[in-house]
């Protein structure tokens, strides 16, 4: 049984091969209407579109994340392709084409960096399957900022390299399974303002 | 996890409270000093590029990093390589370019001569990509391409016009997918692993130095391209800016930004009509 400690406002997910169907695992075990926003960045090839490809559950949005908009209960944010994705103090999303990270753009460290300074102790920070690096340094960032961290089990993930990465690299608060980890994430709701 | 422990590791806080406080006098003091004004540039982007310009340069804090800036000029001029993205390719996001090829460039072909104007136009590629369509639509002797940018080094890089040829692979399919109608490779000569862009496309362009926050406007564009410049931009700055293209526009010219930007937070969002959507090319209703 996990605990949590701060309310939860935000939550990160990041993860690459093998991602959409890790990610659509935890959406549909979301509850109808589930209120915290989700961050999400899944690497993918330059021209390709996000939200169509995933489970969209009941009263919540899935989209893309457009520059300036303001962060809102009961969405699911992606990066867009080609993009990296980050946080600005008032909550609202900036894009930005600099050079990729891990070789990637959108890159999951350089999105949980940025919501690490936004959110502190109040973001819940995810690393998913996948098969490179992106990610560890990011989860490392968001538990230096107090926020709380989970890799996905390598045991379960169908690509290790990135959970393997982040728990290496972040020490995380929780090693899980997704089954887990979509419990926990239910379980922010209860405390979130 | 105790609670105990995991408190123990909360140090963020604190440090980025005096780490964004450094960067917003960092700013104001590069504006001070060099008048390059990043003062309505999104923060969280500002950030983290001179957190790299940090690591580059082996300098501990924002606040010596400012010491240093203000006091070697030469040394300013390497920092502002980080706080400029020159992220462009030939041909880049390619349906945009065959979109004005086919939707825009046949207007254009009713002016005796044609204005364009490409907005922070980085290293150089978009003006040259310009120049290819111009050059295959036989309108190129008809043309003059003005390609800004804030920075002089990459000013200097978009002039000489030569470029990896390990990327020309890249723009190579971009120009194919972009409704090129002759090869890439005949618009540049490759020798010692660099591909120069040939002279004949170069005649017909002017690099400038120009600043979308500061300087004033272009007359009479019949083209103004300005993409993934203002996404960099505060809601303030890109309402100047666009208030800047409308103005820099002849009655009834085009304006293209990037596929994630958009007019909305413009007060003159409503001066345009949508000429292509998905493109984000637009057309200057008067």
């Amino acid at each position: 049984m996990v605990d949590l400690f701060h309310p939860i406002k935000a939550i990160f997910i990041g993860t690459s091969a093998g991602g959409v169907m890790a990610l659509n695992t935890l959406f549909k075990m979301l509850p109808a209407h589930f209120k915290v926003p989700i961050i999400a960045v899944l690497h993918l090839g330059d021209n390709e579109l996000i939200p169509t490809a995933f489970h969209s559950p009941v009263g919540v949005k899935v989209i893309e994340a457009e520059e300036k908009e303001t962060i809102q209960s009961q969405h699911i944010y992606f990066a867009p392709a080609g993009y990296h994705l980050l946080v600005e103090n008032d909550y609202s999303f900036s894009l930005s084409t600099e050079e990729k990270v891990q070789y990637a753009r959108p890159s999951l460290d350089v999105s949980m960096e940025s919501l690490a300074e936004v959110y502190g102790k109040s973001l819940l920070g995810i690393v998913l399957t996948g098969a490179n690096e992106d990610g560890a340094f990011g989860l490392l960032a968001i538990k230096k900022a107090g926020g709380l961290t989970v890799a996905q089990s390598p045991d379960e993930a169908e690509y290790k390299t990135m959970p393997m990465s982040a728990i290496k690299k972040a020490d995380p608060h929780h090693v899980l399974h997704l089954k887990e980890i979509g419990e926990l994430i239910a379980k922010t709701e209860g405390m979130y303002e | 996890v105790d609670a105990a422990k995991w408190k123990a590791f909360i140090v963020g806080d604190e440090k980025s409270t005096i780490f964004e406080i450094e960067v917003k006098l960092f700013i104001e003091a590069v504006f001070m000093k060099y008048k390059y004004d990043f003062r309505q540039y999104s923060l969280a982007s500002v950030k983290r590029r001179l957190s790299n310009a940090l690591i580059t340069h082996n300098v501990k804090t924002i606040s010596a990093l400012q010491e240093r800036v203000l006091h070697e000029p030469e040394f300013f001029t390497l920092i502002l390589q980080h706080m400029t993205i020159s992220t462009t390719e030939m041909f880049r996001d390619p349906h945009y370019f065959k979109a004005f090829r086919e939707k825009v460039v046949p207007y254009l072909k009713s002016y005796p001569s044609i204005k364009i104007w490409v907005a922070g136009c980085s290293s150089g590629e978009e003006a040259y990509s310009f120049a290819i369509i111009f050059k295959e639509e036989k309108l190129l002797d008809r043309v003059m391409i003005y390609a800004t940018d804030i920075n002089p080094i990459i000013l200097e890089k978009a002039k000489a016009g030569i470029y990896r040829i390990e990327d020309m692979k890249k723009y190579t399919l971009n120009y194919q997918q972009s409704g090129g109608k002759a090869s890439l490779s005949d618009y540049y000569d490759a020798n010692y692993g660099s591909a120069a862009i040939s002279p004949s496309l170069k005649s017909n362009i002017v690099f400038a130095d120009h600043s979308l926050a500061t300087d004033s406007v272009f007359s009479e564009m019949q083209f103004i391209s300005c993409r993934n410049v203002l996404i960099y931009f505060d809601k303030k700055l890109q309402n100047r800016a666009i208030n800047l293209f409308h103005d820099s526009l002849s009655m009834k010219g085009f304006l293209g930004i990037g596929s994630k930007e958009s007019l909305k937070f413009s007060s003159m969002h409503t001066a345009f009509e949508t000429w292509d959507g998905p493109e984000r090319i637009y057309r200057k209703l008067k």
